[in-house]
């Protein structure tokens, strides 16, 4: 097994850790962390194959998204904030406003 | 000149319109009103007989004005001109002169009315429309006139408008007036189309060198005086009139007696180029005018209100009118236009000064006994009365005496079983007149004390005015109008046979007339009991002519009810509700059932959304990888 196939393996798996996280999972705040945990087995699976193609475009990429889930991690964390100041819970079972 | 006599009364409803009404905070008394009021009209007869002796100097060859350009589309200018003619000049003066002592009149008859500075106004605006329509070139300006003498009769008649039926009357007369708008329209379309202009003297030369093939001239004919029978209640459309009697009255005087009825009239008289062709058309003008003057006249013998028996009574004479104009006699149509101006100007204005004396009361059957208590209204209503009743030599008997002389000897149209109505009619009209004399002014008083109390002859604004009109009620037929109109519209041809007739036929109508005076005596000479017995003996065609023939019970049972059906049931009902709300209401109701049925998805799980995103991007690869 040589080096790509591992890095994508760990990718795959970092993206479906985060994924289950994130179905199974009820706190908001781990749901975040889960999600970021996506995003960055995603990033690897980016940085695996910018280097199996020898191109510089997939490594500053990854600079560009790292920049993006930062903002937008700093939009979600103030969003959360809010929520729980509005129920004082971290369960997202109480966030069913929406329902129809 | 012609504008400025036409704008003067304009003036007179601007300032008056802003000035003395609530609308400009009544910055103005009485006194500014009055003077505008009345002194603008005044100065507009002045300038209308400076235009007649310039017209004089000129050889009557007809003024023409351009005050403005309307429009021009393609070539054809559509101008607002007016026209100073033989004919109009009559129509202005008597325009002009009646309405300047008829708002005279006003300021004594309004005096406490707390609507004063709005009330002149409107009769200003009136005016001027009056104006613009008997002096206006193209039929286009007579239109505008027409409709705007239509709006001030509306705004005049519900001029209490706090009273809900006076509000109704000024409805109904408008509503009537627009069926006969129509044909006047569908008439102005056809000789535009026929003609490219709209100018009548243009039209009328077109007919006279034979230019009727382009167009029916009795087509044009029958539309026309379907607009004519609007304004001048004629029979299908004289419903209106007598209801306009709400308004106070000297609008009645006016407007529904002097002026505005007589347009229609006019409008005839002005398109004779287009009669002189249209045998059929001035046939059916002959009957439907003497059909109107004989019933209007049956129904004036049993009216009690005394402002409603000569409402029928003016439109009666307006039948006499249409009558003259039928058999091709314009000019003496336009005689008793004038004649009839001044006694029926007369005899409202006296009935308003009897009104005003009572405190408002019209029933004749609560008067009786005023000749002595208020002798200078009854002397110069009786002048009126004998005037309009044709005896000699007051000016209705010339007048009317003429028509009914051309309804049996016309060339064009005239015929026995015409004469024989329009002279039953005349027996009718001075029965029905003396009648009215003799239960208002004569016998026993059958007031309430009370009101007898107060009764006091009208002040010298009131009276002067009733003996000026009394005046020209008197002389007013020496003026010899047909004669001098002659040379524009030629009196028709008469059948020389019946030539021996004229003579003792003038002896006939004043042995009519005496008749007519004599029958009132009779039956109600003696406190009307003879009268009263008649009626219970004939009860049933006593009800039927108080009801005036059903005719208004007949309209609401065939139009009236059938429209307001057709409105309900098929437009509001159906068409409205169920056909355009319904398929809005039916899409807003679907919009909802399918969000209650699809918005049970939204649970408001964040796991499940979640679920299905996975769900979906898994099939989606799937689907992607079997099929790319």
């Amino acid at each position: 097994m040589d080096r790509t196939q591992l890095l994508l393996g760990l990718a795959i798996a970092l993206f479906s850790l985060g994924l289950l996280g994130v179905i199974v999972r009820r706190n908001v705040l781990v749901m975040l962390m889960c999600m970021e945990l996506m995003l960055n087995g995603v990033i690897l699976s980016l940085v695996t194959f910018a280097q199996q193609t020898a191109t510089t475009v997939g490594a500053v990429l990854v600079f560009l998204i790292f920049v993006v889930a930062t903002a937008e991690i700093a939009l979600a964390i103030p969003i959360v904030l809010l929520l729980v100041r509005d129920k004082h819970t971290l369960d997202l079972g109480a966030y069913n406003d929406l329902k129809g | 000149m012609l504008t400025l006599i036409v704008l003067l009364p304009l003036l007179g409803f601007v300032l008056n319109g802003v000035l003395a009404t609530q609308l400009g905070g009544n910055r103005v008394g009485k006194n500014f009103v009055t003077v505008v009021g009345c002194g603008l009209p005044i100065l507009s007869f002045l300038l209308a007989v400076k235009a007649l002796l310039d017209l004089q100097a000129g050889g009557y060859v007809p003024i023409v004005e351009t005050a403005y350009r309307w429009a021009l589309i393609g070539r054809i200018p559509f101008e607002v001109a007016f026209y100073f003619d033989r004919l109009s000049a009559v129509m202005t003066l008597v325009v002009t002169g009646v309405g300047s002592v008829i708002h005279i009149y006003s300021v004594g008859y309004m005096a406490h009315d707390k609507s004063f500075g709005r009330f002149f106004a409107y009769l200003n605006l009136f005016l001027f429309f009056m104006l613009l329509l008997v002096l206006g070139r193209s039929m286009l300006v007579l239109f505008v006139g027409w409709e705007g003498v239509g709006l001030a009769s509306y705004l005049l008649i519900g001029f209490w408008f706090d009273d809900l039926a006076n509000a109704r009357a000024g409805k109904k007369a408008f509503i009537t007036n627009r069926i006969g708008d129509a044909g006047f329209l569908l008439g102005m379309f056809v000789l535009y189309q026929a003609f490219g202009t709209l100018n009548m003297d243009s039209i009328n030369s077109g007919f006279a060198i034979g230019a009727a093939a382009v167009v029916p001239a009795s087509l044009v004919g029958i539309l026309l005086f379907i607009g004519a029978t609007g304004k001048s209640a004629q029979i299908p459309l004289h419903v209106w009139l007598p209801d306009a009697m709400a308004g106070p009255t000297p609008v009645s005087a006016l407007i529904h007696a002097a002026t505005m009825v007589t347009a229609g009239v006019y409008l005839v008289a002005r398109m004779s180029g287009v009669y002189l062709l249209a045998p059929e058309a001035s046939a059916v003008i002959a009957i439907v005018g003497t059909a109107t003057a004989f019933f209007a006249a049956t129904i004036a013998i049993v009216q009690t209100d005394i402002k409603k028996v000569l409402a029928y009574s003016t439109v009666s004479q307006l039948g006499f009118m249409f009558l003259a104009l039928g058999v091709g006699a314009y000019g003496v149509a336009i005689f008793h236009v004038v004649t009839h101006a001044f006694f029926k100007a007369c005899l409202f204005l006296g009935a308003g000064s009897v009104i005003h004396a009572l405190g408002g009361e019209q029933d004749v059957r609560k008067m009786g006994g005023l000749w002595k208590k208020i002798p200078l209204t009854f002397w110069t209503f009786l002048i009126a009365t004998a005037a309009i009743a044709g005896f000699w030599p007051l000016a209705g008997f010339w007048s009317k005496d003429e028509i009914i002389w051309f309804a049996l000897a016309s060339e064009r149209g005239g015929s026995p079983l015409l004469w024989a109505v329009a002279t039953l009619t005349a027996l009718m009209t001075a029965f029905y007149m003396f009648r009215l004399v003799w239960l208002t002014f004569f016998g026993a008083s059958r007031m309430d004390p009370e009101v007898e109390h107060h009764v006091h002859e009208s002040p010298l604004s009131m009276t002067g005015v009733l003996v000026v009109l009394a005046a020209l009620s008197a002389i007013g037929g020496f003026i010899s109008i047909p004669h001098f109109l002659e040379p524009m519209l030629p009196l028709p041809a008469t059948h020389e046979s019946l030539h021996h007739l004229e003579t003792p036929l003038k002896y006939l109508a004043m042995a009519i007339a005496v008749t007519g005076v004599l029958g009132a005596w009779y039956f109600f000479g003696d406190g009307a009991k003879r009268a009263a017995r008649v009626a219970q003996t004939f009860a049933g065609l006593h009800r039927w002519l108080s009801n005036k023939y059903y005719i208004d019970e007949l309209y609401e049972r065939v139009i009236g009810q059938p429209l307001v059906w057709l409105s309900d049931a098929v437009f509001l009902r159906f068409s409205d509700r169920r056909v355009i709300d319904g398929a809005l209401n039916g899409l807003a109701a679907l919009g909802q059932r399918s969000a209650g049925v699809l918005g049970r998805v939204q649970t408001g799980s964040l796991h499940l959304y979640a679920w299905l995103v996975l769900i979906g991007i898994v099939g989606a690869l799937l689907w992607s990888w079997r099929h790319v």
